[in-house]
């Protein structure tokens, strides 16, 4: 571990934690542009990446700025918000099944969204436009407000885990048997649309709908990586990070509401793509080595696991959401990561 | 009177009274489930009068009210007594076996085993009745539940309550992403999932209750000859193992049990969330940790609550909400409630 000063601050860097951030960056670039070059009319990744530097032609220019970057963009701004809010939850929770998911936060966001797709679609005919910004706003709107229910419910003289992830499995049941009620009521297009949602997808990702989430990260994300040094105060238990002069409850509140901010957002955005916010974390763990999920590794390994399982996705089937492909996926690596550890544990 | 005996005296008379509690409860169930059933034949979509219900059942002569009952009324009773009866036990057997107070039939990944088999059954093989594709939730639920704990043993060491968590995790998020993939691209599939996945035990008729029967029967009687068996195992596996018990044996017996019950309802059914999961706090209460009692409690609650839980829907709601999700509703707040006074029991 090093210390760097950059004037009066002084940062802690782990070349390690450095290192996998960086090679994740670059794999994300990479991925990403292919990404952006595959479609009707293919384009090289090294065309991709020229055009977005601000050369190559006024074609591709015009195929790439218009019509694919909102899609692999929203895939990057998506993943990385579900990283970070993942890493934020397990941190706070010391638990590597908090995630956004199990805690309740996307199943708000998806009751509210449900709502507007079922209740939109065959009952008042509520399209176009109002469709377009009703839904990110729902989504985002019922994510906080089950973030604020969490944090509400889980408060009794401070926050504590284990009680917090109580707290977010019963928020969850309201809100998915909520979901599947209002599919029932639906009509089969709208269950299939709102399904489609549910699991997360980025085809219908646009300009309109990566300014929202450009906007939320760009205020979020700084404000949690500040605060996100209290974490490693908070980890050795309510009263050492007292010691270490860390304000404990406003702390793990802050925290806890910026979290679910990100998951609302990304989920505005996208739907609740399965998995990432539970594996990213864990993954950037592994790969660290760090005692928790390191912040802005996470951000980005996120974000290259959304695009990755976006570019794999349209390779073997085009229109499946690309939720679904997360949660395959996810799955069996977090059995091999949960095998592997208890075959260490062994030896 | 020495201070010996008055430790006796008081542990006699807690015990007594503890047993005084038991019997009476039992007592006060078994008059609630006769009651609930009534109220389940009594009340429907049609109001039909009392007595008029009551001749259909002694005295049947093929009137239209007759069919109503027989075929409507009573099935669906039927079937709400048998899968209340084993979504209590198999709640109280699980939680009891992975020592997680939180552990249910969606924990261990019965619930989503038995709707990837519905969902293929339906989509692959084109069944599309309900006691057609009940055989193969109940063996998905099988494939699934049996999979989590092999998983959970992987390496050779002891499942403990965090490994079968992480397993049924993975296993759950695996299958939810099939089940996506698969229903996504078929409309009937859809049609029929939607509404399997809320849970009802309406337009069951009595070859649902033939089919799954024989299972639960075996489910309930395997559940109560392992209840001896985790009183000693709830001592911590050394000292079973100490007193001479064979715990592997006790562990394979608990997991047929749950998967016999667990499986059979969800598959008739489809997953009612928080009956499992709940009934076994309210049942130790009045028990007490002893699983002779509190197994045959839960049992008895379930069936109680689940058949309350459908009446009141149906005289409430007229029917438009379906059992499962009623519970849901009604049963987070409860299970947050317990979470937030007493931090849940630590079993």
């Amino acid at each position: 571990m090093k210390v760097v000063a950059v004037g009066p601050a002084r940062f802690r860097v782990r070349p390690r934690v450095v290192g996998v951030a960086v090679g994740a960056f670059a794999l994300l670039v990479l991925v990403s542009a292919v990404n952006i070059g595959m479609g009707s009319s293919h384009i090289g990744v090294l065309d991709v990446l020229e055009t977005l530097l601000g050369g190559g032609t006024a074609r591709e220019r015009g195929i790439i700025f218009d019509l694919r970057l909102p899609r692999t963009l929203t895939g990057v701004l998506v993943g990385a918000a579900l990283g970070l809010s993942g890493a934020l939850f397990q941190s706070l929770a010391r638990n590597p099944l908090a995630s956004p998911d199990v805690l309740g936060i996307t199943w708000g966001a998806g009751a509210a969204t449900v709502a507007v797709i079922v209740v939109g679609g065959y009952r008042g005919q509520v399209s176009g436009a109002v469709g377009a910004v009703g839904m990110p706003v729902a989504g985002l709107v019922g994510g906080l407000v089950a973030g604020v229910l969490l944090y509400a419910l889980s408060w009794r003289r401070g926050i504590d885990g284990y009680r917090m992830v109580l707290i977010g499995i019963g928020l969850s049941a309201i809100g998915y048997n909520t979901v599947y009620w209002l599919l029932t009521i639906g009509d089969v297009n709208d269950a299939a649309r709102a399904v489609t949602w549910i699991v997360g997808s980025l085809s219908d990702a646009s300009w309109a709908a990566v300014g929202p989430v450009l906007l939320a990260l760009v205020t979020l994300v700084p404000v949690t990586l500040v605060l996100g040094h209290t974490i490693g105060g908070l980890q050795f238990g309510d009263e050492t990070a007292r010691g270490l002069g860390i304000r404990v409850d406003a702390a793990r509140g802050t925290l806890l509401l910026l979290g679910a901010g990100l998951a609302a957002v990304a989920t505005s955005a996208a739907g609740p793509i399965t998995f990432v916010a539970l594996a990213t974390p864990q993954i950037a763990l592994r790969l660290t080595r760090s005692p928790q999920p390191p912040l802005v590794g996470s951000m980005v390994i996120g974000a290259l696991l959304t695009v990755s399982a976006d570019l794999l996705t349209r390779l073997v089937i085009p229109d499946l959401p690309v939720g679904v492909l997360t949660a395959i996926l996810g799955a069996p690596y977090l059995i091999f990561l949960f095998v592997r550890s208890r075959r260490e544990a062994r030896a | 009177m020495t201070g010996g005996t008055g430790v006796t005296v008081v542990a006699r008379a807690g015990l007594s009274g503890r047993r005084r509690r038991r019997v009476l409860g039992l007592a006060v169930l078994a008059v609630l489930l006769v009651a609930v059933c009534a109220a389940s034949i009594t009340f429907g979509a049609r109001a039909i009068p009392v007595g008029a219900v009551w001749d259909a059942l002694v005295r049947p002569n093929g009137t239209e009210t007759d069919i109503i009952v027989w075929s409507l009324r009573v099935p669906r009773t039927v079937v709400g007594v048998l899968a209340g009866l084993a979504l209590g036990a198999a709640g109280a057997l699980m939680q009891g076996h992975t020592r997680n107070p939180l552990a249910d039939p969606g924990l261990l990944g019965v619930t989503q085993g038995a709707a990837f088999g519905v969902v293929f059954a339906v989509v692959v093989l084109g069944v599309d009745r309900l006691y057609g594709f009940i055989w193969f939730g109940f063996a998905g639920a099988m494939v699934a539940s049996v999979a989590v704990f092999l998983l959970g043993a992987v390496g050779g060491r002891r499942a403990t309550p965090v490994t079968l968590a992480l397993a049924g995790a993975a296993v759950s998020a695996l299958l939810y992403g099939l089940i996506a993939a698969v229903v996504l691209g078929n409309e009937q599939g859809m049609e029929i999932y939607r509404f399997w996945r809320v849970g009802s035990i309406a337009g069951r008729d009595f070859a649902v209750v033939g089919q799954i029967l024989p299972f639960l029967v075996a489910g309930l009687l395997l559940a109560l000859v392992n209840t001896p068996g985790m009183n000693t195992l709830a001592l911590g596996e050394d000292v079973a193992t100490a007193l001479g018990q064979r715990v592997a044996r006790t562990r394979v017996l608990g997991v047929v049990a749950i998967t016999l019950l667990g499986g059979s309802a969800v598959a008739a059914c489809g997953p009612i969330a928080f009956l499992g999961l709940v009934v076994p706090h309210l049942a130790r209460a009045v028990t007490g940790p002893d699983y002779r009692w509190l197994v045959p409690f839960s049992a008895l609650l379930g069936a109680v609550l689940l058949l309350a839980a459908d009446v009141l829907g149906r005289v409430l709601t007229g029917d438009s909400f379906e059992v499962g999700i009623l519970l849901a509703i009604i049963g987070a707040p409860v299970f947050i409630v317990l979470v937030r006074r007493k931090g849940l029991a630590r079993i």
